[in-house]
């Protein structure tokens, strides 16, 4: 478990306030400039021994991303930081936001000095409205105590950092979605290459990285890489910010040391299963586009990158989404692919028409009036869809039903034989 | 509704901020923001002359404001009430018992999403993850969310909105934030 001592998050919950004034009394902001005298190099180095992978989903490792980045003092480059939170179960940037903005803006400091950006964008969603006035605030006092903005930190590095608002669609947080909505066109994915890094925002060098991974960064460098990554296990370090939510006592965002048994997340933290832990039927553990794991897989699975990947499923956004016996889990996977089907954004035919005609299948299977055979068409489409698409939207349409049948076909198939009989 | 909108001094105020954060040449990613603003002084909702002023403020073509419009789900081309309830309805939410809050709003609202309430006052419409899923369930009424509901306490919110003393926003069971609630084992 977790010390408190090694706690990134100490205003998750908000016991205090977001003001700069607090934010510095919590260690945010000290002696920032410091840090940068030691320059872009020593810092990106300290990321890479860090072992930081991004905390939006795909687990990329920070450090090596941010190398990708030109050098090139003529070059506009832009950090761009993905706070389109939307992944079903997730919500922890919300609380990062709201409770900790100070975390993040150092961090976009930081971060743009080591890639060589001068201009920083923030994507908050909009139905985050009460947090972007938070965050602006916090914005507007940073530049007011010289934190950013010309000679930042007394750096001699400029810094700006500007608040975009999104608008309800989720494939915004896709990052060159993001980036095309930046530039105030319908948030459709880039094919790919060229890479953000090349040519991301208006042309330009560009990366994007999700609020969580960008928020430690001042912690990392302030407390040493060695000591992020003593917490974990080997490529899979540091801290991590866990969202349960569904049918656990107590659900919360919580966190914790990442690697942290699954079980014991659950119930040191969210009060255990409703009805205790062998009530339990399956679990999401990584928001609504990782496949979920039966209950005899969460008795021993560790909660990391290459854990969760090594039984089918992924540690996606670490949003956990607990399913009790109860559960229809049909009815729980065909409201996912009702998701992914109105968030489609209808660039790529796969996905397009894919999403759509596999919600109808399940709503076919949720209603017991398909036969056990169109369970076999119902995956081979699922298959024509994952990897056939620009983006990701697509494979994380797919995966949620592949993980069902999966673990759950026998299970399924006989209700389906019981009801066409007596019918 | 034939009405010619134009922004009013408090809106080109806030189109001069939104404008001054991008680069010369790249008005246009001011778009979304125009759009919102726009859309608040409309008393929430775009009609095609709000539209068609963003547009010429932004020197874009009517067509391609449109499609930002259809494109992105926070922008509504017809009114909605002075409360604008959206209940989430996605998994998250769904497992922790949406669909009673559906029914609250069907019977306080109306049978039917997106239909504006006798009194005008109310309109409501089911919306995908609004990112809050440890207080599940909730809506989000106009900027505001009221987490951890059941059938009960959504009536509750909805009629302290109707008698002008508006329920505390966030959690409706009283705890702070997304920590856990104090368990107690049974």
């Amino acid at each position: 478990m977790l010390k408190a001592k090694d706690k990134i998050f100490t205003n998750l919950y908000g016991d205090h306030s977001y003001s700069l004034k607090e934010a510095q009394l919590r260690g945010d902001w000290d002696q920032t400039c410091d840090l940068i005298k030691k320059g872009s190099d020593w810092i990106i180095d300290e990321v890479k021994k860090s072992e930081l992978r991004g905390r939006g989903g795909a687990g990329f490792p920070t450090g090596l991303k941010w190398s990708f980045m030109p050098k090139d003092p003529n070059k506009n480059n832009y950090l761009v930081v993905n706070a389109d939170e939307s992944e079903p179960g997730t919500c922890k940037d919300r609380d990062m936001i709201r409770n900790e903005p100070h975390k993040l803006l150092e961090g976009c400091l930081l971060a743009g000095f080591a890639m060589n950006a001068h201009e920083c964008y923030i994507y908050i969603r909009g139905e985050y409205y009460n947090e972007s006035v938070v965050l602006q605030k916090a914005i507007d006092e940073a530049y007011e105590f010289g934190l950013i903005g010309q000679n930042a930190c007394n750096s001699g590095w400029d810094f700006n950092i500007y608040l975009h608002r999104g608008a309800g669609a989720y494939i915004c947080g896709e990052e060159t979605a993001l980036l095309e909505s930046l530039e105030g066109k319908k948030g459709q994915p880039r094919l790919k290459p060229p890479f953000p890094a090349n040519k991301g925002l208006y042309g330009s060098p560009t990366t994007v990285n999700n609020v969580e991974t960008i928020a430690v960064v001042p912690t990392i460098l302030r407390r040493g890489s060695s000591w992020f990554s003593s917490l974990g296990k080997s490529k899979n370090t540091g801290t991590k910010v866990f969202c349960i939510s569904g049918h656990v006592n107590t659900p919360c965002n919580i966190e914790e040391e990442m690697s942290i048994p699954l079980k014991e997340l659950i119930e040191k933290h969210a009060g255990g299963v409703r009805g205790g832990w062998n009530n339990l039927k399956a679990i999401i553990p990584g928001g609504s586009s990782v496949p979920m794991i039966p209950k005899s897989v969460c008795d021993n699975v560790l909660m990391d990158f290459d854990s969760l990947v090594s039984v089918k499923s992924g540690l996606g956004t670490a949003a956990v989404i607990v399913m009790d016996q109860s559960t229809d889990l049909v009815k729980a996977i065909a409201r996912i692919s009702r998701f992914y089907k109105h968030e489609s954004c209808g660039q790529c035919t796969p996905c397009r028409e894919g999403t759509g005609w596999m919600w109808r299948m399940m709503e076919k299977i949720a209603a017991g009036q398909a036969n056990p055979e169109e369970i076999d068409r119902l995956l081979d489409v699922t298959k024509q869809v994952e990897g056939h698409t620009i983006c990701a939207l697509g494979d994380a349409a797919a995966w949620p039903i592949q993980g069902l049948f999966r673990h759950f076909r026998d299970e399924i198939e006989e209700q389906l034989t019981k009801k066409i009989r007596a019918a | 509704m034939s009405e010619i909108f134009t922004f009013n001094s408090e809106s080109l105020e806030k189109v001069k901020f939104a404008l001054s954060k991008y680069p010369k040449g790249r008005e246009q990613s001011a778009v979304m923001s125009l759009l919102d603003i726009a859309q608040r002084q409309n008393g929430g909702w775009l009609s095609k002359s709000a539209i068609e002023h963003v547009a010429s403020h932004l020197d874009m073509p009517y067509i391609k404001v449109f499609e930002i419009v259809t494109f992105y789900s926070m922008y509504y081309t017809t009114p909605v009430g002075k409360y604008f309830v959206q209940v989430c309805t996605t998994t998250p939410c769904w497992l922790k018992g949406s669909d009673d809050v559906v029914k609250a709003c069907k019977e306080i609202i109306s049978s039917d999403q997106n239909q504006l309430s006798d009194d005008g006052l109310f309109s409501w419409m089911e919306v995908e993850c609004l990112g809050a899923c440890v207080n599940a369930p909730l809506v989000q009424i106009n900027d505001d969310f009221y987490e951890d509901l059941n059938y009960e306490n959504t009536k509750n919110v909805l009629q302290s909105l109707i008698d002008r003393t508006p329920s505390p926003i966030g959690s409706q069971t009283g705890r702070k934030g997304s920590r856990a609630e104090e368990h107690v084992k049974s």
